[in-house]
C-alpha cells in the first residue's frame, strides 16, 4: 500500500518531466531517420522513399552523387559564408550602435530589425523578386541576388543575437580597465570584444545554417542557380536520391561538435576563472 | 523563416540602460551600413511589391509591365484564390494551437523540471534546425507512408476513422497527402518557434507565486490556470505569432505531404511568379496574405492584452 502511495507520488512529480522528455524524442525522429535513410541503399527503386538495403555507399563515395548535386551543396556553402561573414560584421556593428549609443530613430530601428524575422518568407521573397524585376536585374538573378537576399534575413538574427549578449554584460569590467589607464580603444580591444565573442560566434553559426537552410526566399530569386535545398525539392519531384540525406546527417554532426566544443571551452574557462 | 535557431523573439523597447558613450555621431555611423541594407533590400521592395500587384495584368515579364493602379487585381486575386487563403489560415491556426499544447509542455517541463539538465534541453529544443528543413519534412513522408506502422497503428485504434469523420483525411487507409498531414508537418516544423517564447516567459514566473496559491488551498490544476498561465502570457502571444505567421506562408509542407487539395496560398504565390510570371496576380495575392497577417496580429495582440509585443 504504502509503496502504491509511494509510486503515484513518484508518477506525479516525474510526469511533466516525462511527456516533455516524450516531446522531445518526437521532434527527434525526423532527424533519426535522415540519419538512417543516408545509408539506404534505393537503387532497387527510387520512387519509394523507404529504407531498402543497407550501404555505405553515398558516405564513402562522393563521386557517385547524383548529377548536380555536389555543385549545389559547394554553392550553398559560398554562400552562406558570405552570408554569414558580411551579415556578422554589419549585424554586430548594429547591435553595438543600438546597445551602446543612444540617438534619435532607435525605437524605429528595433522595429525595422524585428519585422524580416516576423513576416512570412514568401512574402519577403517575392517583395525582393519585384524589386529586382522591376529595377531591370529580372534576368540576373542568381549567385548575387541570392546573396543580397540572404544578407538581408541572416542580419536581424544577427543583431538580436549580439544586443542580447551586449546588453547582459558586465560594464563593470570595462569600468576597471578605464580606471586602470586603457585606453578607449585597449578597453574595446581587451576587454569589450573578448566578452562578446560567443555572442558574435554564435550569431555566425546561426546566419551560416539559416542561410544554407532556406529554401522559399532563395526559390524565388535564384534565377537558374541551384542550392542544396533547392537541389532537394528538384529531386523530389522525380524520387529522391538517398545520398542528400549524407548532407543533413553531417550538417547535423558538424552543428552538435561545434555546440558541444563551445559548452566545452565555456566550463573550461569559468573553471579557469574559479580557480 | 525557416529556423530562428536559439534566439528568444526579444523586446523591441528593451529596458537595458543606454549608456551615452562616445561622440554623439557615432551611433548612427555604426548602424548605418546595417540600416541601408535592410533599407534597401527589405523596405524598398515592399514599395516594389505592392506596385507590382498593382501593374496592368496583361501585361508579362517578356514585354514589361505597365503601371496601371489596376486595383482589380485584388479582387481578381482574392476571388480566385479565397480557397486557398482560408485554408492557409486555418491549417496555420490548427498546427499553431496544437503547437501551443504540446509546446507547453515541453516549456513547462524545462522551465520548473529539468534542472540541472536545463541548458542541455534547450539545445535539444533547437537541435533540429541543424539539418535541413526540406530534408526534416520529407522524413515525415516516410514516417506517415502508406504501409508504415504510424498508418497500422492509427487503424487498428481506430483513430484514422476519426480523422476521416472529421475531414482531416479522405479515406480510412491514408495518412500522407492529406491536410492531416499538412498540419502535422506544420506543427512539428515550427514547435521550437513556440517553445523558445514560452520557456522564456515560464522561466520568469516568480515560483513563490504558485508555491502561495497552494498555501491558499488551490489545487495544483486551479494554481495553473489562476496563476502559471496568466503568468506566460506574453510568452504565448510572442510563441504564436511566431509560430502562425511563418506557418500561413509555408508552401513546403503542403507540397511534400499533401496533395493537389491541400495546396495553400504559399504554393499559389510560388508558381504564379515561378512558372506562370503573373507578377501582378502575385503581387496581389502576397500583399493580400500580408494585409491579413498584420490584420490578424493586431486583433490578437489587442485581444490578448499584453503591453509586450514580443
Amino acid at each position: 500500500m504504502n509503496s502504491l502511495v509511494r509510486a503515484r507520488r513518484w508518477v506525479g512529480q516525474h510526469l511533466i518531466l516525462g511527456l516533455g522528455l516524450l516531446v522531445l524524442a518526437y521532434t527527434f525522429v525526423p532527424i533519426a531517420i535522415v540519419v538512417l535513410m543516408s545509408f539506404n541503399d534505393s537503387s532497387e527503386s527510387r520512387n519509394v522513399y523507404k529504407f531498402q538495403e543497407f550501404t555505405l555507399d553515398h558516405w564513402l563515395h562522393p563521386g557517385s552523387w547524383a548529377s548536380g548535386m555536389s555543385e549545389s551543396v559547394w554553392l550553398s556553402i559560398q554562400i552562406a559564408l558570405l552570408a554569414t561573414l558580411v551579415a556578422t560584421i554589419l549585424g554586430t556593428l548594429a547591435a553595438f550602435a543600438l546597445v551602446r549609443h543612444r540617438f534619435a530613430g532607435r525605437s524605429a530601428a528595433n522595429l525595422i530589425i524585428f519585422l524580416p524575422m516576423a513576416s512570412p518568407e514568401i512574402v519577403m521573397g517575392s517583395s525582393l523578386l519585384a524589386l529586382f524585376v522591376s529595377s531591370g536585374f529580372g534576368g540576373q538573378l542568381g549567385f548575387w541576388t541570392i546573396l543580397i537576399a540572404h544578407i538581408m534575413f541572416c542580419l536581424s538574427f544577427v543583431i538580436v543575437t549580439v544586443k542580447a549578449r551586449l546588453s547582459g554584460l558586465d560594464d563593470n569590467l570595462e569600468q576597471a580597465a578605464m580606471d586602470l589607464y586603457a585606453t578607449e580603444a585597449q578597453t574595446f580591444w581587451r576587454v569589450t570584444l573578448p566578452l562578446v565573442l560567443p555572442g558574435i560566434v554564435g550569431a555566425a553559426l546561426l546566419s551560416f545554417s539559416l542561410s544554407f537552410d532556406d529554401f522559399i526566399i532563395t526559390n524565388l530569386n535564384a534565377g537558374q542557380s541551384v542550392t542544396f535545398p533547392m537541389f532537394v525539392w528538384g529531386a523530389n519531384q522525380r524520387g529522391v536520391p538517398m545520398e542528400v540525406n549524407v548532407i543533413g546527417t553531417a550538417m547535423f554532426l558538424i552543428s552538435i561538435a561545434i555546440v558541444l566544443a563551445a559548452e566545452v571551452a565555456r566550463r573550461r574557462q569559468s573553471k579557469a576563472l574559479a580557480a | 523563416m525557416t529556423s530562428t535557431a536559439g534566439v528568444p523573439p526579444v523586446s523591441t523597447h528593451d529596458t537595458t540602460a543606454v549608456k551615452p558613450r562616445g561622440r554623439k555621431l557615432t551611433g548612427y555611423w555604426l548602424i548605418l551600413p546595417g540600416a541601408i541594407w535592410l533599407g534597401l533590400f527589405f523596405v524598398i521592395p515592399f514599395y516594389s511589391l505592392v506596385s507590382a500587384s498593382l501593374y496592368d495584368p496583361a501585361g508579362s515579364v517578356l514585354t514589361g509591365y505597365e503601371m496601371t493602379w489596376h486595383v482589380a487585381n485584388f479582387a481578381d486575386a482574392i476571388g480566385q484564390y479565397k480557397v486557398q487563403i482560408g485554408r492557409s489560415l486555418l491549417y496555420a491556426g490548427s498546427a499553431t494551437a496544437l503547437c501551443l499544447v504540446i509546446g507547453y509542455v515541453l516549456a513547462y517541463a524545462i522551465a520548473f523540471k529539468s534542472g540541472r539538465w536545463k541548458n542541455l534541453m534547450l539545445v535539444l529544443v533547437i537541435a533540429p534546425f541543424f539539418t535541413s528543413f526540406l530534408l526534416r519534412t520529407l522524413s515525415w513522408k516516410l514516417i506517415l507512408a502508406d504501409d508504415g506502422w504510424v498508418v497500422d497503428t492509427a487503424q487498428a485504434l481506430h483513430l484514422t476513422n476519426v480523422l476521416n469523420l472529421i475531414g482531416l483525411t479522405s479515406t480510412d487507409d491514408r495518412l500522407l497527402a492529406t491536410p492531416f498531414a499538412v498540419i502535422a508537418g506544420l506543427t512539428y516544423n515550427f514547435l521550437p518557434f513556440m517553445v523558445l517564447p514560452l520557456y522564456a516567459s515560464l522561466e520568469k514566473v516568480d515560483i513563490r507565486l504558485i508555491e502561495a496559491s497552494s498555501d491558499l488551498y488551490a489545487s495544483p490544476i486551479r494554481g495553473f490556470f489562476k496563476v502559471t498561465f496568466p503568468l506566460s502570457l506574453p510568452g504565448v502571444v510572442a510563441g504564436t505569432l511566431l509560430t502562425f505567421i511563418p506557418a500561413a506562408g509555408d508552401y513546403i509542407n503542403a507540397e511534400l505531404l499533401g496533395d493537389t487539395n491541400t495546396r495553400m496560398v504559399g504554393n499559389v504565390i510560388q508558381n504564379l511568379f515561378t512558372a506562370q510570371g503573373d507578377y501582378a496576380a502575385a503581387g496581389a495575392l502576397s500583399v493580400t496574405l500580408m494585409v491579413i497577417i498584420v490584420g490578424a496580429v493586431l486583433v490578437y495582440v489587442r485581444t490578448a492584452g499584453t503591453e509586450e509585443l514580443v
